[in-house]
């Protein structure tokens, strides 16, 4: 397969999971605060910046006003946020144009539509209501391009780098949301164990889609079994272990015929994370243990980069 | 919307007689648009545009900062061609490809039309679209013009005419699947009770074409697209027919060029490319060779084309035999190579570096159009009758300054074709463009691209120049 195209799959890949996981995050956040949360707006929405390494650009237009309407707009339609909803959106089409050779049509047709949808939307000033459809429609889009990749295109190389993409990226997204609680739980850790706490919790988990499942394994929300569950767990398909041994079948796949940095960095990770208890996280430091898997996640990613699209 | 208040003018309708009176093979197509309610038509029309929206099957238009995209315009009544004007088209078609392979043939060849002072040298050898390092050189299966789309018009007694060979890289085909494609959900009932031919073959040809030129003993040739990238107003062009095809759509960054052999960067190294469907100017392809400054296209491609280790979809240096200056001529090259008359007639054509015929122009610029031999896309052209004194002046000096660039032609009265507008329906102008493909055989596909001006009495069709698209249907009796 072309370089060029495997790389624009797996871009495309990683945006569209990208913007789900920030209209689910910010999603979440909303919920979160209609549910009574006392806060500041500061402490709400600041950790939605400082979480996603994007308080740079936030900060040049901004300075420190974390208000909701500065967050939210910087996350769904700034183009100067490369990891907004709309750059996202827009990078995936434009890769994805280059890919109509590619991708079924289906796929392109998805994309197109939301595409469309997202360049309206901004255009106006939405309500709040109008904002909710819109996470919305980007998450159901998101579920929708993976279903119709899953039924659409052959299962080749292309599939894979695809499948690829969305792995890294969800790990990655897995791990700031977690951190973002990190940055929320920072400046009040009376709250611990009280039933707001619960409720943070709970926005928490929602925004990894992960609530219902975790209620499932565990039932009662506690701190351990919640890292556990978003870092550590084998079945949960947002974790970021499941997340790093899917990616490591997938390189295994790629890479049938010759030895690959990338799949020495993967088994790598993999192993880390098989290793790793709960206990460890914690004496390591949460943040910080965070901090070191998207390094690692992001050597990944170069090493993809050498290995498979830029050979010469 | 029953037709009625449509004026004819004394033009050729294709589709009615006169007012309400509908050619016979266009009475069912009539009878539908007649029976439906002008809102109607026109919610079908914004359903079709919405479609192409969805399709993707737009053009980027940079007019702010803010880049916006906007589908060709495109009207949802199609222009009918019966079978017989169809025959008649297909045989003058063939005869005036086949003439023209020939004369590119010759022309890097034995060179024996100028010998035989059919045409006189200069013409050809003094232009840009003349390629020195092709001297000599004998493309696969001699072939030279693979992909060709020949402009028709047709006067007010219903004569055709060619306008114009494009026969570098002409585009427009993936408009004619996708209008048709946008009209089944139209005018499905129409569909069924007309016979009108199918033109979803086309990608299939194409690749046949295409691969016909890889070595017999390769059963699995690599071909490829070559595209000048996304930011091309042709690119969706480019990846439909790659994707329609199912071959990669590659880009110059894609490719590179070691021991003149041309190969694809891929995920597993490099591999070799055996046949190009190139969609990038000669003067882009290779900056060894043309262009210096070209990152479009791939160093060294010549050298690996030169060796006959790749087929390039259409030769390099065809535009000798379709620049304007040359059209002139073709009557005389159809009937030097092949014996014939030729059957589909050209323009008469003034040429403003004869002076007699270069007077004729000067004195009667008000009653002709006169054009730029080496623009297309409608630039670089004048239609007399519609335009100021000035511009007339204006134009006037520009022969004067250089006479070889320009010819001069009458104005021909292009065909009509109804079309919706905010005052109903009216008539349009509109050209033809077939498509052809020449590979084992010379494949014509049953359809083409009407190209209609859509502003009130022009004749200029191009999309450039505010022009938009209809379906074509041919009929297969």
């Amino acid at each position: 397969m072309l370089s060029r195209v495997a790389e624009s799959l797996y871009w495309v890949s990683r945006y569209i999971e990208r913007a789900e996981n920030v209209a689910r995050i910010i999603e979440a956040t909303y919920n979160f605060a209609l549910d009574g949360a006392i806060e500041e707006a500061h402490e709400q929405w600041a950790p939605l910046i400082l979480s996603s390494g994007i308080e740079g650009d936030f900060s040049k237009k901004y300075g420190d006003n974390f208000s909701k309407e500065n967050v939210v707009h910087f996350l769904i339609f700034d183009e100067d946020n490369v990891s907004s909803i709309w750059s996202c959106m827009k990078s995936a089409r434009f890769n994805a144009r280059a890919l109509r050779p590619v991708i079924s049509p289906e796929m392109w047709e998805e994309l197109n539509y939301i595409y469309h949808y997202l360049q309206q939307v901004r255009l106006t000033t939405p309500s709040e209501e109008e904002l909710k459809l819109l996470f919305e429609k980007i998450i159901r889009f998101s579920h929708q391009f993976v279903g119709l990749t899953s039924r659409t295109i052959l299962r080749d190389e292309g599939w894979r780098f695809i499948k690829m993409g969305r792995l890294l990226e969800r790990a990655d997204q897995t791990s700031r949301v977690l951190d973002v609680k990190y940055f929320i739980l920072l400046p009040s850790v009376d709250y611990v164990n009280t039933p707001y706490d619960d409720i943070q919790w709970g926005s928490l988990l929602k925004s990894a889609s992960a609530f219902e499942p975790y209620r499932r394994k565990h039932n009662s929300i506690e701190y351990d079994k919640i890292i556990d569950f978003l870092v550590l767990d084998k079945s949960f398909p947002r974790s970021i272990r499941f997340c790093v041994d899917h990616a490591l079948e997938i390189v295994k796949e790629i890479n049938k015929e010759r030895p690959s940095e990338a799949l020495r960095k993967t088994l790598e990770l993999s192993k880390e994370l098989e290793n790793k208890t709960v206990h460890e996280i914690k004496f390591y430091g949460l943040h910080e243990y965070l901090d070191l898997i998207q390094q690692k996640l992001n050597d990944i990613g170069d090493a993809i980069y050498r290995d498979y699209f830029n050979l010469m | 919307m029953p037709i009625k208040n449509y004026n004819i003018d004394g033009f050729f309708d294709e589709l009615l007689l006169s007012a309400g009176n509908p050619r016979p093979f266009s009475r069912s197509l009539v009878d539908e648009i007649s029976a439906i309610s002008h809102e109607e038509l026109t919610n079908r029309q914004k359903a079709a545009e919405a479609l192409l929206m969805q399709l993707g099957v737009t053009f980027t238009v940079y007019s702010d900062s803010r880049s916006t995209e906007k589908i060709m315009p495109f009207d949802i009544i199609p222009r009918i061609v019966p079978s017989n004007d169809w025959e008649y088209i297909e045989k003058g078609l063939k005869q005036r490809i086949t003439a023209l392979n020939m004369f590119v043939a010759d022309i890097y060849g034995a060179k024996k039309i100028f010998k035989d002072k059919i045409v006189p040298e200069a013409l050809i050898f003094d232009t840009e679209f003349y390629l020195p390092v092709l001297d000599g050189f004998r493309p696969p299966k001699d072939i030279w013009i693979h992909i060709s789309g020949i402009d028709l018009i047709r006067d007010k007694d219903g004569s055709f005419y060619v306008l114009e060979d494009n026969l570098r890289c002409p585009s427009g085909i993936s408009y004619v699947l996708e209008n048709r494609n946008a009209l089944k959900k139209t005018f499905p009932s129409i569909f069924h009770n007309l016979p009108i031919r199918p033109v979803s073959n086309y990608p299939g040809k194409l690749f046949d074409g295409l691969k016909y030129l890889a070595d017999e003993n390769n059963h699995e040739p690599n071909i490829c697209v070559l595209t000048p990238g996304i930011f091309n107003s042709a690119y969706f062009e480019h990846s439909y027919l790659a994707q329609q095809m199912g071959v990669d759509l590659v880009e110059g960054r894609d490719l590179v060029v070691e021991n003149k052999i041309l190969y694809m960067k891929t995920t597993k190294g490099l591999k070799k490319v055996d046949v190009i469907y190139r969609r990038i100017d000669d003067e882009f392809l290779d900056p060894k060779y043309f262009n210096k400054n070209s990152l479009l296209g791939v160093p060294g491609i010549m050298d690996a084309y030169l060796a006959g280790n790749v087929a390039l979809v259409n030769a390099p240096g065809v535009g000798v035999a379709d620049d304007k200056a040359v059209y002139h001529y073709v009557p005389e090259i159809i009937k030097y190579y092949l014996g014939e008359e030729a059957i589909l007639k050209n323009v008469p054509t003034y040429q403003c570096w004869k002076e007699d015929e270069r007077k004729y122009v000067l004195d009667n610029i008000d009653k002709l159009v006169v054009k730029a031999t080496n623009l297309s896309g409608g630039y670089g052209l004048i239609i007399g009758p519609k335009a100021t004194k000035a511009e007339l002046d204006e134009f006037k000096a520009k022969i004067k300054a250089n006479p070889r660039n320009y010819i001069g032609q009458p104005v021909i009265s292009l065909s009509t074709v109804p079309t919706i507008t905010d005052e109903g329906l009216q008539a349009r102008h509109v050209d033809l463009r077939p498509y052809i493909v020449y590979g084992k055989d010379i494949f014509i596909l049953n359809g083409g691209l009407t190209r209609v001006a859509l502003k009130k009495g022009s004749l200029v069709v191009n999309s450039s120049q505010g022009g938009g698209s209809k379906d074509t249907w041919v009929l297969s009796q």
